[in-house]
């Protein structure tokens, strides 16, 4: 499975830099070495969900109980938890950090992937939820660092895209 | 049974826990009985309440967290019922008070009017403790043995479909959550 391992090492060594401990997930293709790695990590909780919507309300929780978390789903486990985003972390001002792996832009070979790819960030627009594209390594640890530091200071979700580019090594 | 009864016969315990609440008359009722910097009540984003006390149970092991759930609520998030089994944070009792119905906004009946059963959901889901309490005695018992246990509770309470008159309280929400914060920075351990 060509899901780039080194792009993993640096997404997942920049969530530990910036003090995130706790990881809500639900697998996907993209994800699946973050994962792992968030599972063999004895610093770090994670959480497994049922749907992605769940890890609005973990992530809640932990912050008001003093714990930095990140959330790591697909576009489409995004838009299965906006009702979430807006009615708990928005409403009550929860600074969450969604790695959304995104699906469905050029080069996507699975056709159920792409009416998802084409909305996610119109609907990112639409709900105000600042974002950036991770789209090559040296990327990832400044636009994870700055993310996280608005979240935090503007108490509000804000997003990072993993793109293709970054995540996929065609073989 | 009502709801605000069984809340009061149990108020008392609450000052040593954690408390997250659903919104609505389980809200609005609590805070009739008089708030608490440890109360959060969750005014929207239904079904995330058990999800909320999750993640603070997984965050602070050494606090007893005390979900008030609903019917209404917890039926729109099923699947968290196995996310709670899967953890089973040791330290959360997870009570639903079930009226069979959607009483804040007309009092529909949800599925348990028919048959659909939550402690039995719960228990398939993996909960190993689970109950159903239908009288004020049942449910004060069935609280304090929870309390006591160091173990996942998920215990529901029948109860009627009678609710306060309104559910807008002068409590702001970003005040509840502000306060909740800190009260839970303030009890924070202190790092070793």
């Amino acid at each position: 499975m060509p899901v780039s391992i080194s792009s993993s090492k640096l997404i997942y060594q920049s969530l530990k830099d910036v003090g995130v401990r706790l990881v809500s997930a639900l697998p996907e293709t993209w994800l699946v070495h973050l994962i792992r790695m968030a599972e063999e990590d004895r610093e770090m909780q994670l959480v497994r969900l049922a749907k992605e919507e769940e890890g609005v309300g973990i992530s809640a929780g932990a912050h008001l109980a003093g714990v930095s978390s990140a959330m790591l789903m697909q576009n489409h486990g995004f838009l299965a938890s906006v009702n979430g985003i807006v009615s708990c972390a928005q409403l009550y001002r929860i600074p969450l950090l969604m790695l959304i792996s995104h699906r469905g832009e050029f080069g996507e070979r699975d056709p159920w992937q792409t009416e998802g790819g084409g909305v996610t960030i119109h609907v990112l627009d639409a709900l105000r939820i600042p974002h950036a594209r991770l789209e090559s390594p040296d990327h990832v640890g400044a636009r994870i660092h700055k993310a996280h530091t608005l979240a935090k200071s503007a108490s509000r979700p804000v997003a990072l895209l993993l793109c293709r580019d970054l995540m996929w090594e065609e073989a | 049974m009502k709801r605000r009864d069984a809340m009061e016969a149990v108020y008392g315990e609450l000052d040593r826990c954690v408390v997250v609440t659903i919104m609505g008359a389980v809200a609005a009722e609590l805070q009739s009985l008089g708030h608490r910097p440890n109360f959060f009540y969750l005014q929207h984003a239904m079904g995330l309440a058990s999800s909320m006390g999750l993640g603070i149970a997984l965050a602070r092991p050494e606090l007893k967290v005390v979900v008030f759930d609903g019917d209404g609520s917890i039926l729109m998030n099923l699947g968290g019922l196995t996310t709670l089994a899967r953890y089973r944070p040791r330290n959360l009792i997870h009570v639903v008070f079930d009226n069979e119905s959607l009483l804040s906004v007309g009092g529909f009946p949800t599925a348990t009017s028919t048959g659909s059963d939550i402690a039995g959901m719960a228990a398939a889901a993996g909960i190993a403790r689970t109950s159903t309490v239908r009288t004020l005695e049942e449910f004060r018992s069935a609280f304090a043995d929870a309390m006591t246990t160091d173990d996942l509770t998920t215990m529901v309470a029948k109860v009627e479909a009678v609710g306060p008159s309104g559910y807008v309280t002068d409590l702001s929400l970003l005040e509840n959550r502000y306060q909740f914060q800190r009260y839970l920075r303030e009890t924070r351990p202190s790092s070793p």
